[in-house]
């Protein structure tokens, strides 16, 4: 498979000299074409500050990133970010297919096809028939799908995703995980998708990336073997599921595993004192997301 | 429409009393004239041609000036909106010329330019600006990083996130600064015909009623008419705000 992504000793720092605040250091990672990659991380630990430095947003201090083989500087007009404030990404003054038609208006596609193209993404995130509706006449849910299908239309190459899921109740939420691996897989986009949550890290990816605390660097890179067919219920109960969650689990609580060859400077400079405050904050993290996968 | 109906019993009860009043000789009819009377003489007025053409020549006038005012105030906010440095060079030369009363400036019009309709439009121009001004700039400086991170996300360069994006997001901002002004500018035009006398105007009417032996009816039925204009400018404008930016207010009551 050829590569999609290639993130080179990525750094990102904000402001300057004795008040800077690195928020990632040093990050290095590929993600092939066709992957559905997740990065999994505590809170805090600079996952928005890596996907605003992916997807050109912001340009970062040091490193570069790659999409398919081109050094970006500026959003990539092949790239489309999915934002976890959907209330807030959305435009209010323009009808849910207008949102989706959106990032068409700057490519040179007809009126006709515009509407063409944002019709049949709508009826792909199950959202024929509300094209002349206003986002804010739909549920959080809904409105969520409408960013999905907007990220979609222009059929870009890599799609970003940023707590995608976070602002939704736990039963949308699955809705909306199934959707992500179905047009994923219908559409052949390669998808890196960011969160804090372990069970929809393990769920959703075929590749779960896992981040060390602030400044951000990569603990473990783990390939998930579960079947490429996924269920809310059977797969959260299987034992390779479990035994995986579990594992991320542990790694995010005690990063033992460290880059081949390289010591972590984060985890060498963190104390035993700031590793229980994490482990009590990770593993309420996994208790909720456990529980909302059971109701 | 009952709430229309609810606005008017208010109205008519002013009326009323202000009929009583004067009838009962609680205030002297040569003081005050009854409403009946300024009512008849508002009527006749309505089909009296040198007075309509007054009225003519004050909405012409207000209606240049509320127009140049947003022709000034709209793009003066953009820039001012979105370049910080220089919104802070210009904040104080914004904060001494706003608090001055356009009314204060008639003398220095009146020796620069006169006492035509351009010194009318010239003042309200000046008054109607700076609501429209100061909504433009708070409209830009409120927006939401998240919304144009979505719009350059989709490809779109700055030049376009600023038209499709900032713009559309500031309109209502503006559109109530504009609202604003529509009043402040007809305040302004009719003040400057009565002080500046006016060759012509609703403003140069009342004044002419006052000082023509004391014919109160037809300065009062001016004045009702200055007031109708007025409630009427501003409630067209609220209307047809509220048919062109309903997502604002959704937005707003989901805010709440």
């Amino acid at each position: 498979m050829p590569t999609m992504l290639e993130v080179s000793g990525l750094t990102h720092q904000y402001g300057q000299g004795e008040r800077a605040h690195v928020a990632v250091r040093d990050l290095a990672f590929t993600i092939e074409s066709g992957q559905l990659a997740c990065i999994v991380g505590p809170s805090g630990c600079g996952k928005s500050t890596l996907l605003r430095c992916i997807s050109g947003l912001i340009p970062a201090t040091g490193g570069s990133v790659r999409l398919h083989g081109d050094e970006v500087s500026g959003v990539p007009g092949d790239l489309a970010v999915v934002f976890q404030d959907y209330s807030r990404s959305l435009f209010p003054w323009l009808t849910v297919a207008k949102n989706v038609e959106f990032p068409l208006r700057w490519q040179k596609v007809s009126k006709a096809e515009r509407s063409q193209r944002a019709a049949e993404v709508l009826e792909s995130v199950g959202l024929s028939g509300v094209g002349k509706k206003y986002p804010w006449q739909l549920s959080g849910g809904m409105q969520q799908r409408v960013s999905i299908a907007r990220a979609l239309v222009s059929r870009p190459a890599l799609l970003l995703m940023d707590e995608p899921f976070a602002s939704v109740d736990a039963q949308t939420r699955g809705e909306l995980e199934d959707l992500t691996r179905r047009v994923q897989r219908d559409l052949g986009s390669t998808i890196l998708l960011v969160t804090h949550d372990i069970d929809e890290s393990v769920y959703l990816a075929d590749r779960v990336l896992v981040l060390s605390k602030s400044p951000a660097s990569i603990v473990a890179d783990l390939t998930i073997d579960l079947p490429a067919e996924r269920n809310q219920i059977t797969t959260r109960e299987s034992e390779r599921f479990v035994s995986l969650r579990g594992e991320v689990a542990r790694l995010l609580q005690s990063p033992q595993v460290q880059r081949p060859g390289e010591p972590d400077p984060a985890t060498a400079e963190s104390g035993p004192g700031t590793t229980t405050v994490e482990t009590g904050d990770t593993a309420g993290t996994a208790d909720t997301a456990e529980a909302a996968a059971r109701s | 429409m009952l709430k229309f109906a609810k606005g008017l019993t208010g109205l008519l009860g002013f009326f009323l009393l202000w009929e009583i009043t004067v009838q009962a000789g609680v205030l002297p009819d040569y003081w005050v004239p009854p409403a009946s009377e300024v009512t008849t003489t508002f009527v006749s007025l309505l089909g009296d041609a040198e007075f309509l053409r007054g009225v003519v020549a004050t909405l012409l006038a207000w209606l240049i000036a509320l127009g140049v005012a947003i022709g000034i105030g709209v793009p003066a906010g953009l820039v001012l909106g979105s370049v910080p440095a220089l919104q802070s060079a210009a904040r104080a030369l914004i904060e001494f010329l706003r608090p001055i009363p356009a009314v204060a400036l008639i003398p220095l019009v009146m020796v620069t330019i006169g006492s035509g309709p351009d010194a009318k439009i010239t003042l309200a121009v000046y008054a109607a600006v700076w609501p429209i001004l100061f909504n433009t700039i708070y409209a830009f400086g409120e927006i939401d990083p998240v919304l144009l991170d979505s719009a350059r996300a989709t490809g779109a360069n700055r030049r376009q996130s600023l038209t499709w994006v900032a713009l559309p997001h500031a309109a209502p901002f503006i559109f109530t600064g504009i609202r604003v002004a529509a009043s402040i500018a007809l305040i302004a035009v009719i003040s400057v015909e009565y002080v500046a006398a006016s060759e012509i105007g609703l403003g140069r009417y009342i004044l002419e009623g006052g000082m023509n032996n004391g014919h109160l009816d037809q300065v009062m039925a001016g004045t009702v008419l200055a007031g109708l204009a007025g409630w009427a400018i501003n409630s067209a404008l609220v209307g047809s705000g509220r048919r062109l930016f309903r997502w604002a207010d959704t937005e707003e009551r989901a805010a709440r």
